[in-house]
């Protein structure tokens, strides 16, 4: 990181007036790293699963590796990448510089790193909530509050003195993405410390109100997080690579109000056939269906952009990447709504048919759409020429054959799952006992793995090609090409 | 503000907002879009009509069908014991040692006992009944700790073994660490190796073993090693040793015994459930008559 950023004061000749690219950098950076991390925890995780005399030791046991792994690509891969492209495209889609100037900026960066670290090193040394996405205790929770309340600040006030007349549509999700975590956040987090010096807290919900409350953040978290968030990357990444229009206006309008309206109900579909009250569960599982439809709104606005302009997708890796991100949200968007009828829910519940829903969504569209997003903004940040167009096709084919290794393993583990649990003989008796469908298990989990490492060769492939387009001559940025300059802020 | 201006690839106007060159199209939203969107509403709306799906200050919406999950279960289960109710009366009916008469109630019993089996008992004794060597007996052989009959596995599925249960089969070895020597001890592990070694038949009695396991360790497990039954003390004249076999291990094990746990299943299974579960393990390969 320290070479990345020695980088900085050697271009800040070449920067935009007004805006700070600095503090993109260093979020770029960061991502870059925790996403080397966050996929190396899974392979670990994936590998523990498949061959468990891998938990060695207490430190690094499956049970306290899981969260470091969760954590680690939501929180530190992605949440370093939202803030890295939402910084990035605040300041462009506003023509104006960041709010709260660099300090706050600064602080912003350390400060979240900063959680980051806390968070992840107490799981392993096993101070946890035991909630999950939401493991971190009591103060490393106040901590990311503060953090993320100076996100706040600094999007909103970049917003509120912005020179363009009105928001553009990547702004509208990011900013309901930063508003609706604060709230997820400290809801979910509310808990009474047994002392002020030790790490355990307890919550201030109980029973099944506790776990109503854990779910509601739970499936926000995919929802606001994992999907507002990264539709605002897309709508400013795509229509930028593929040079095209957004397809439509008037869709942005409604799948937007639809989406987030909507989403916020769905959690109980986390709790069907639980002690949660039955009119909960219906209730959960009629908003997933009618998320359907807005959540394929963002899905056909960032595909159908690439109207007239189909033929890019053959010969640029970074636009396809792009793309397929789109592809794959629209394909778990409709697993996820399929899953929420509790009729397809009491078979796929608790089975890794669900770990392969949320990874088609994980590595299929939020990564993607940040690969897509970081090789889009790497050279532009540091003002090099991409070392390598063909490591990024290497990477994206790498990827691809990963996910498809990981997600078919995980539909065909997780519905054998289901249907040897439910599996009754001639008389009416269980067929399989439990551990039958664990010893089941094991080849779907070493292919799942051998998807994992296939999908962190991609990661360091990427790393490699940043390394080295930080080495490349600086290009001297062409006048014709440049986007108009920003007038410096007028205080 | 740029003005709107025809996009000339797909034909539709952009709406004018230009920002960082990104402009936007004014396209209708597609139809099929908004058909399926509303029909998923309708489908929503319609099952929150049918089935309890909100509550307000004074008590909660039960939907038209009157359907609750707990309603859903009790329902499924009365059910599935009505399919089995033919073959479970009869099961009742029929005294253990009879059921084996009935071909086609042995498989109803055995398949109910494999499940059984595989739910309560699979986790300490495996699946397929093998034990965990050093932790729990394999069952699939005829060395039995508390007798292999029908009715001997049938108590110890009902009342456990040092289960704290009223019934449960009960002993204690006493801890000889804190009676004999290590020496002692040492002699009577080198001794109880030799009673299931035939060629040791002959010079065993003339081992400084031989009379201290005469002293201490006859009266349960036997003269010859043939363990008790009645006492749970194992046979120590075969090559079978649930805590290992070794002269370290059975030395450990005179010093400070370890003693299997088994809980008590009646209350928590029915007695034919019991019942099954004896037949099952039963018939895996050492049931006695």
């Amino acid at each position: 990181m320290d070479a990345a950023l020695s980088l900085a004061p050697s271009i800040r000749a070449h920067t935009i007036p007004g805006y700070n690219d600095a503090i993109v950098r260093r979020f770029t950076v960061a991502t870059v790293l925790w996403a080397l991390f966050g996929f190396s925890a899974g392979v670990m995780v994936a590998a523990q699963l498949a061959y468990p005399q891998l938990n060695l030791g207490a430190y690094v046991t499956f049970g306290r590796l899981r969260p470091v792994h969760t954590s680690g690509v939501v929180f530190a891969f992605g949440g370093n990448a939202l803030i890295a492209t939402s910084l990035y495209v605040v300041q462009r889609t506003c023509q104006i510089g960041l709010w709260g100037g660099p300090r706050l900026a600064n602080f912003l960066f350390w400060g979240y790193q900063a959680f980051l670290v806390i968070a992840l090193s107490g799981y392993v040394l096993g101070i946890t909530q035991s909630r999950e996405y939401a493991e971190p205790e009591w103060y490393a929770d106040l901590w990311l509050a503060v953090v993320w309340l100076a996100y706040l600040a600094i999007f909103v006030g970049t917003l509120m003195r912005r020179r363009e007349p009105h928001i553009y549509v990547a702004n509208w999700f990011f900013l309901a993405f930063i508003i609706t975590v604060a709230v997820l956040h400290l809801v979910n987090n509310l808990a009474m410390p047994v002392s002020l010096v030790g790490a355990k807290s307890y919550s201030a919900f109980s029973g099944v109100q506790d776990a109503m409350v854990q779910w509601w953040y739970g499936h926000n978290i995919v929802g606001f997080f994992l999907t507002a968030g990264f539709i605002g990357i897309m709508y400013y990444f795509v229509p930028k690579q593929a040079e095209r229009p957004i397809y439509s206006y008037r869709l942005s309008i409604v799948h937007f109000w639809a989406l987030i309206f909507l989403y916020i109900w769905a959690g109980p579909h986390h709790l069907h056939y639980t002690s949660l009250p039955d009119w909960t569960q219906t209730l959960g599982m009629a908003f997933s269906i009618m998320l359907w439809m807005p959540s394929w709104g963002g899905m056909i606005n960032g595909i159908m952009t690439l109207s007239g302009a189909w033929g890019k997708l053959r010969t640029d890796p970074i636009l396809r990447f792009l793309v397929v991100a789109v592809a794959f949200y629209g394909m778990a968007t409709f697993e996820g709504p399929l899953m929420a009828l509790k009729s397809v829910n009491s078979l796929s519940h608790y089975t890794d048919w669900t770990v392969g829903h949320v990874h088609s969504g994980a590595l299929g569209w939020v990564a993607f759409i940040c690969f897509g997003a970081l090789y889009y903004m790497v050279p532009r940040l540091w003002r090099r020429p991409l070392w390598s167009h063909r490591l990024v096709e290497w990477h994206f084919w790498i990827a691809s054959i990963a996910i498809v290794l990981y997600i078919t393993a995980m539909w065909v583990a997780g519905i054998a799952q289901g249907l040897m649990w439910r599996a009754y003989d001639a008389f009416g008796f269980l067929q399989y006992s439990f551990a039958d469908s664990v010893a089941m298990l094991h080849p779907y989990y070493v292919i799942r793995l051998i998807g994992g490492v296939l999908y962190l060769t991609g990661g360091v492939l990427m790393a490699v090609n940043f390394a080295m387009t930080l080495r490349q001559p600086l290009r001297q940025p062409d006048p014709a090409r440049a986007p108009q300059a920003a007038p410096t802020p007028a205080s | 503000m740029a003005a709107p201006e025809r996009d000339s690839l797909t034909g539709y106007h952009t709406t004018g907002h230009e920002w960082d060159g990104i402009k936007e199209l004014n396209t209708p939203i597609p139809h099929w879009w908004v058909t399926v969107f509303l029909g998923s509403c309708l489908v929503a709306v319609l099952y929150m009509w049918l089935y309890p799906s909100f509550a307000t200050t004074t008590g909660i919406f039960k939907g038209r069908l009157g359907w609750t999950s707990h309603g859903q279960l009790a329902e499924e289960m009365v059910q599935a014991r009505a399919a089995q109710a033919g073959w479970r009366s009869l099961l009742t009916d029929t005294p253990l040692e009879q059921v084996e008469a009935n071909a086609d109630l042995r498989r109803f019993a055995i398949a109910g006992g494999r499940a059984a089996f595989n739910e309560n008992c699979a986790p300490c004794h495996g699946v397929g009944a093998g034990g965990q060597i050093g932790q729990f007996p394999a069952l699939v052989d005829d060395d039995w700790l508390w007798g292999g009959s029908l009715a001997d596995i049938r108590q110890t599925v009902r009342y456990g073994i040092r289960s704290g249960h009223d019934e449960t089969r009960q002993s204690l070895m006493p801890a000889f660490g804190e009676m004999l020597s290590a020496g002692e001890i040492d002699s009577i592990a080198a001794y109880v190796l030799t009673l299931s070694d035939p060629s040791a038949a002959a010079s065993r009695a003339r081992l400084p073993g031989a009379e201290l396991y005469a002293a201490n360790c006859a009266a349960c497990h036997g003269a010859a090693g043939e363990g008790s039954r009645d006492m749970g003390a194992p046979r120590l004249n075969d090559a079978i040793w649930l805590y290992g076999g070794t002269r370290d291990a059975i030395r450990h094990q005179i010093a400070n015994p370890r003693m299997g746990v088994m809980p008590a299943f009646a209350g928590k299974l029915d007695d034919d459930t019991i019942r099954m579960l004896a037949l099952y393990v039963h018939s895996l390969g050492g049931g006695e008559r």
